[in-house]
């Protein structure tokens, strides 16, 4: 195949901004940051995805979509390669993803918040008894509480809100 | 990657990562057992997480060590088609579950190493064993808020909870000793500039563990005695019967997918 019929990398930007993961199907792959790259080597389109969480179990599934919609767009030959570094993190989340998370019912995520082990000021913090400032994404209220560190993907936590009694995820900063 | 390969004796590489694989793989699987029984459904889930996440690492860590041993084992051989003594977990990771606060002790006893641990590993001279590191350490981070979160709260909690937050602790305490003792592996891969030595990342896991035990008002057993053997395959009894179900499928029906 000429190098001049290949599609042009901004189109399969655009094509990969429209598949959606698998668990939160609001966000697309491009929002989630999730791929880090594409380049043609020679007739082969190479993706560069990292995991979200190394336990994720939608990494399959994510590979299988990317390459499935590639497949679906033309593309031929498409070849997934893994990137560990540097990790995920969910600043790479565009901030259109995050409206989409925020419409979506689950909060996204607070910058520079994620957890980092100094349990020194982790036992104050916890002793005092004060959580984490999330809105609510349903009434925007800031009285809200932590249920759990973990909700039901590794990626959110389970909070409360205080004020429209509403359980929700919040999508945690990593 | 190719300088670290020859600075350090692959037999002590792939012993590393069998140990940091091995922890994670057999922590995880026990505390996936606890899947649909845990006393509430938050806890369930954060439980199941939590296991997801070190199954996670383990596919990272005993990956490069099948990578480096170069025999063709991937992670899933070295998971599933090891005998029980050439698994390298510490002891603490496969103590039985034992009530919700034996578990959630087990936990935050491991993750205030596992986090020191992968903290120094994320400068290791090896850049595979780095970038894992550098991954796994953001999920511990996690883990480790969740158990000294959990561990204050039983801890200075009811009378009850107290009392089997203490006697969780002095069940656990022999079996954290070992994660601090170096053995000729250790000595090479620290040479090596790969890993640290394991009894430097005592002082750190000790201020750590010390600060969330008097915010738990629990008492950190004064019994020095450490049982040790795990690192070097030397199992309690448990371990058999963690490997005769996690590893069934496989021995059972050789190569079966789904």
């Amino acid at each position: 195949m000429a190098t001049a019929t290949l599609p042009s990398l901004d189109e399969v930007w655009h094509w990969l901004s429209q598949v959606p993961d698998p668990e939160i199907p609001v966000l697309s792959l491009v929002d989630l940051g999730i791929v880090r790259e594409v380049k043609w080597d020679d007739d082969t389109l190479v993706v560069t995805v990292t995991p979200t969480y190394s336990g994720c179990p939608a990494t399959g599934v994510i590979n299988l979509d990317i390459e499935r919609a590639l497949n679906a767009h033309g593309v031929a030959r498409v070849r997934l390669e893994r990137q560990l570094s540097p990790p995920w993190t969910t600043d790479w989340m565009s901030a259109e993803g995050r409206e989409k998370l925020r419409a979506y019912g689950i909060a996204p995520p607070v910058d520079d918040t994620a957890a980092d082990g100094r349990s020194l000021a982790l036992a104050r913090r916890l002793a005092s008894g004060s959580n984490l400032t999330v809105a609510c994404p349903r009434c925007g209220s800031a009285q809200t509480q932590k249920v759990s560190q973990f909700g039901s993907t590794a990626c959110k936590a389970s909070y409360r809100c205080l004020s429209c009694l509403e359980p929700f995820d919040y999508f945690k900063c990593i | 990657m190719a300088s670290a390969e020859i600075a350090v004796d692959r037999a002590a590489l792939f012993e590393f990562l069998t140990r940091m694989g091995d922890n994670t793989l057999i922590l995880g699987h026990r505390v996936s057992e606890w899947c649909g029984h845990a006393p509430v459904l938050e806890e369930d889930i954060a439980l199941a997480n939590t296991a997801l996440d070190l199954i996670g690492q383990t596919q990272l860590w005993l990956g490069l060590a099948g990578e480096v041993e170069g025999k063709g084992r991937n992670a899933d051989a070295l998971a599933f088609l090891r005998d029980a003594a050439a698994f390298r977990n510490c002891l603490l990771v496969e103590r039985p579950n034992g009530d919700f606060g034996q578990t959630l002790m087990r936990q935050f006893l491991f993750d205030a190493w596992h986090h020191v641990m992968l903290t120094a590993l994320t400068k290791s001279a090896d850049p595979r064993v780095a970038e894992i590191a550098a991954k796994a350490v953001k999920e511990a981070a996690y883990h480790l808020e969740r158990s000294s979160d959990l561990v204050i709260r039983l801890g200075d909690g009811t009378d009850e909870s107290h009392a089997r937050m203490q006697r969780a602790l002095d069940d656990m305490w022999s079996y954290v000793g070992e994660l601090f003792i170096s053995d000729d592996a250790d000595r090479a891969v620290a040479a090596a500039g790969i890993a640290p030595d394991p009894a430097s990342l005592k002082p750190e896991w000790e201020a750590i563990v010390s600060e969330v035990l008097r915010e738990a008002t629990l008492k950190a057993p004064t019994s020095a005695y450490v049982h040790k053997g795990g690192r070097r395959g030397v199992h309690t009894e448990h371990l058999g019967y963690i490997l005769a179900d996690m590893q069934f499928l496989q021995r059972a029906y050789p190569g079966a997918t789904w």
